[in-house]
């Protein structure tokens, strides 16, 4: 029953599709300056149908329908009720529908909150942004579809991977998905600018609240990511540049790019081919992120089922996409004359624009480079986190430095420098580094500069801070992010130089003791949950110097449906540092695997993470006011 | 003032030495070799019955006195490339370790030039 | 005409980056062995399994071809491929078997070639698994076919199965 419903909506809405386009076509014929009232309502079926259509599947998930066989492969009658629920986008299929909602609600609310721009050129986004639509609802319907049926009808399912059910993962995907899937819309505009011949300031102003609101939900599903592969991947990391972590941040890097021309095109008029070029990328570098995960080309630790035919189709609609964005692009791109002074914030936007690229490139590379030496030298390479900090690492520290001038440049042409005020902060940074090594332990000299680097930017920033608090006439938005990210850089460096790591084996009743630490393996139990099993032992760290004595508790949980073994983390957080615990059994011997880790900072890492979101949120707040 | 500065980035460099001249650090080594059995997974985030064994040779190595890079080319030579996450500079590689500096030398000339077209009006 | 050279030469990029994805998806990315093909392998040292001796490499270059397997008793798939090994012992003159005792008890190890049958001329005891890794192995049961220079000329991932063993046949009996 619920899978006709699922079905019936994913056809109409494709009639719905098809129909806005061919309204659209009819009404950019016709003189009037208003888009008809048709299309609007078209508009909003769709986004209704969609969101009912995605209920449907959510609520076949709830009640367990596994006449379905996406729920009869990702769910489980005995699951907790959060997990049935968020089991819908945790599989191919249904994070599809995911990405079609976002498509479709994002066109909507374009074309509702953009009423003040030209009629072709709204229209003209719509239809770009209903051909996506189309193409995602074709691939849904014919190869992915959510509401495929299982017969006969099984009396159980499978159950969600257990290292899935987690809360952070519960909302990775949407958080995401609003991020990068809503770079779309972008895409579309920038299509539609180039078609309508519909440029500079007004354009910017058009797109610019959608890249906020991308960008700002990109971070927050990042963060979100991040947190669970320190949670629950139990590596203690939180960063391990996988593909699947890769092609989450190639979109932010672009958006981050986009973000800041913008300013230049809204404010002087200038960059507009470079901002189309950046709008386009952001989504086709969505998309290429999307094949490379979905396809199963490269080794990851991420588990879609794999299928080639996915891999296949996504491919063909991205080559679609690019082809139609590059011809389109040449032939409308003409060579601007520019008005650049070298000391003027425009050029530094600029430089913000060439540093984003290079990681975005450098990233890039390294993630898609092992497929290249497999099909054309036919020997196969990995490419991890030692190529990306030796390549990114040296040159974050001249970007930090170009971060914490540039903002204090005026538009056109800055008179002069506040030579001595930088001069200062530097001596600050370099004297508190010192600081740092002469307390706690040296590092190298990268670490050095890292450090260095970012107590810089955070400096120029707190100064930045204190003067938008006087009302200085400072955007407190920008300020907010940009402080947060030089606390970021800055609490990476210090978590990456102070944490240790012991990784040792043990058995009951026995002790390790390095350093000043002494960790005790001191019980053993296994206790019996409703859908697992856990193995459970008890740890007690002390430490002789100070009055610590803290026990932690990792487990090892065997799950049976599916049958599958998770090692949970034992973690205790507070405001400095992380004490973090995994145990693993070790085959044929009544010894264990256990890593112990202590890890400065990693709460502060999640909260400058926070913040930088929230300046963009803010920002979007502030622009939402002025402008609708 | 700038005889300040270099005093002390002469202090950070004693300071620098000390850190480097540690020995071969294990947990470094179990995190660029990748797990070949997992999914991509390091040797020092697995607890495979592969990942097990490379560490006793890892440490056998350390013991025995070889230096980090030794033991990288003894793995490479016995697993191939896919076992590094560091791929080594050779014929294969390179583009993947020059195409960036290559992007961005190209990305600060192609500003320079913009300003430099400027200035000359 | 500059103009158009770009154009070109971007579009031929794309299409180049295309057509390598496109390949790409159907190239596995697993690990496989093919680059350890014709490779020497040095340094072998192995302690025998009773007697208090090491085999070395010129031990096994007395050897037209040997054929070096690793197993172990609690290895369920070392099972199914024991029948394979068996009958290349018997009918393959020109062919040694080593097998490498993987991280196991001796007395399981004695039990299961009681049980099985011993197909091995000899046997060596690997007890942590560190010499494995100096023959690449990286799961067992896996197996290593050498020649007399002790050149690798294929490496079986798993047990070695009818088709593995006609082609282990077919090489050594063209010498």
């Amino acid at each position: 029953m619920l899978s006709n419903i699922g079905n019936t909506l994913l056809s109409l809405n494709i009639l719905i599709g098809i129909s806005i386009i061919y309204f659209s076509f009819k009404n950019l014929n016709n003189s009037k300056t208003l888009i008809g009232k048709k299309i609007y309502h078209l508009c909003l079926f769709q986004s209704t149908f969609i969101i009912i259509c995605f209920l449907t599947l959510v609520s076949a998930f709830i009640v367990s329908d596994f006449s379905i066989i996406t729920v009869y492969q990702n769910s489980h009658s005995l699951k907790p009720f959060l997990y049935k629920i968020s089991g819908t986008w945790g599989n191919h299929e249904g994070s599809l529908l995911l990405w079609a909602i976002i498509l479709t609600i994002f066109s909507f609310f374009f074309l509702f909150y953009n009423k003040y721009h030209p009629k072709n050129y709204r229209i003209y986004s719509l239809i770009i942004q209903n051909i996506l639509i189309l193409g995602f609802l074709f691939f849904l319907l014919f190869n992915s579809n959510p509401f495929s049926m299982v017969s006969p009808t099984p009396k159980e399912g499978l159950g969600l991977n257990p290292i899935l059910q987690d809360p952070a993962l519960a909302i990775h995907p949407p958080l995401l998905y609003v991020g990068f899937v809503g770079s779309s819309i972008y895409f579309s505009a920038a299509m539609a600018s180039l078609i309508t011949n519909y440029s500079g300031k007004l354009f910017a102003q058009s797109i610019k609240n959608w890249v906020l609101i991308s960008w700002s939900f990109q971070t927050l599903g990042i963060l979100a990511g991040s947190i669970w592969a320190y949670y629950e991947l139990g590596w203690g990391g939180f960063w391990f540049w996988d593909p699947v972590e890769n092609a989450s941040l190639l979109p932010w890097f672009a958006m981050s790019a986009l973000l800041h021309s913008l300013i230049v095109l809204e404010k002087r008029n200038l960059l507009y081919f470079w901002v189309i070029i950046l709008c386009l990328l952001t989504f086709i570098l969505s998309v290429t992120g999307t094949f490379l995960v979905r396809s199963g080309i490269l080794n990851s630790v991420h588990t879609f089922a794999n299928d080639p035919s996915r891999g296949l189709y996504i491919l063909i609609f991205l080559s679609l996409m690019i082809f139609a964005s590059v011809l389109l692009f040449f032939s409308k791109f003409k060579n601007n004359s520019y008005n650049l002074n070298s000391n003027s914030k425009e050029t530094f936007i600029l430089i913000n624009n060439w540093f984003m690229i290079f990681y975005l490139i450098t990233v890039l590379l390294g993630t898609v480079y092992p497929i290249f030496t497999e099909v054309l030298t036919d020997h196969k390479v990995s490419v991890g986190p030692p190529f990306y900090n030796a390549v990114i690492i040296p040159i974050v520290v001249i970007f930090l430095f170009f971060m914490s001038v540039g903002p204090r440049i005026k538009w056109i042409k800055n008179k002069f420098y506040n030579l001595n005020l930088l001069f200062k902060i530097l001596i600050a940074s370099i004297f508190i580094n010192f600081f740092i090594i002469y307390l706690f332990q040296g590092y190298s000299l990268m670490s050095n500069f890292i450090i260095i680097s970012a107590l810089f930017l955070v400096f120029a920033s707190l100064m930045d801070l204190y003067k938008s608090l006087k009302k200085q006439n400072i955007e407190l938005p920008r300020v907010i992010s940009h402080l947060a990210f030089g606390f970021l850089i800055l609490f990476i460096g210090l978590n990456y130089n102070f944490s240790i790591e012991k990784d040792f084996n043990l058995k009951v009743g026995e002790k390790k003791v390095f350093e000043n630490y002494s960790i005790e393996f001191q019980n053993l139990k296994l206790e019996d949950f409703k859908n697992y099993k856990a193995v459970i032992g008890e740890f007690n760290i002390s430490k002789s110097d100070e009055n610590l004595n803290q026990s932690l508790y990792p487990e090892i949980r065997i799950y049976e449906k599916p049958s599958t073994i998770t090692y949970e983390a034992s973690i205790r957080s507070d405001l400095l540092k992380d004490y973090y615990i995994t145990m693993s059994n070790i085959d044929r011997s009544e010894y264990y695997n256990i890593k112990f880790q202590k890890k400065p900072f990693m709460m502060w890492i999640w909260i400058s993470v926070i913040f930088i979101s929230l300046g963009g949120f803010l920002r979007f707040f502030k622009n939402a006011k002025k402008y609708y | 003032m700038k005889i300040k500065i270099i005093i002390f980035l002469i202090i950070l460099n004693l300071n620098v030495v000390n850190a480097e001249t540690s020995l071969v650090d294990s947990n470094k080594i179990f995190k660029n070799l990748r797990c070949l059995v997992c999914q991509g997974q390091s040797v020092g985030d697995s607890n495979s019955e592969f990942a097990q064994t490379i560490k006793l040779v890892v440490r056998d190595q350390i013991k025995e006195g070889k230096t980090e890079k030794e033991i990288y080319e003894f793995l490479i030579e016995k697993y191939g490339d896919w076992i590094v996450y560091k791929p080594p500079l050779n014929k294969v590689n390179f583009v993947l370790w020059l195409f960036p500096y290559l992007v961005f030398v190209a990305g600060g000339t192609i500003i320079f030039l913009f300003l430099k077209k400027r200035d000359n009006h | 005409m500059q103009k158009n050279i770009i154009k070109l030469s971007i579009i031929s990029l794309i299409i180049f980056i295309i057509g390598v994805f496109f390949i790409g998806l159907n190239k596995s990315s697993i690990y496989d062995t093919k680059d350890l093909v014709g490779q020497k392998i040095t340094n072998i040292q192995l302690d025998h399994f009773s007697e208090n001796r090491i085999i070395t490499g010129e031990d096994l270059k007395k050897n037209n071809f040997t054929l070096i397997n690793f197993w172990a008793s609690w290895c369920a798939p070392c099972r199914d491929e024991h029948a394979m090994l068996l009958k290349l012992n018997n009918d393959e003159k020109n062919l040694k078997i080593l097998g490498v005792n993987f991280k196991d008890k001796k007395n399981n190890a004695l039990k299961f070639l009681k049980d099985l049958g011993d197909p091995y001329d000899d046997i060596a005891r690997d007890e942590f698994g560190k010499y494995s890794i100096n023959f690449g192995i990286y799961g067992i049961p896996e197996s290593i076919l050498i020649n007399k220079d002790l050149i690798i000329i294929k490496k079986f991932i798993g047990p070695i199965s009818k088709d593995d063993y006609n082609f282990i046949k077919q090489i050594v009996r063209k010498q």
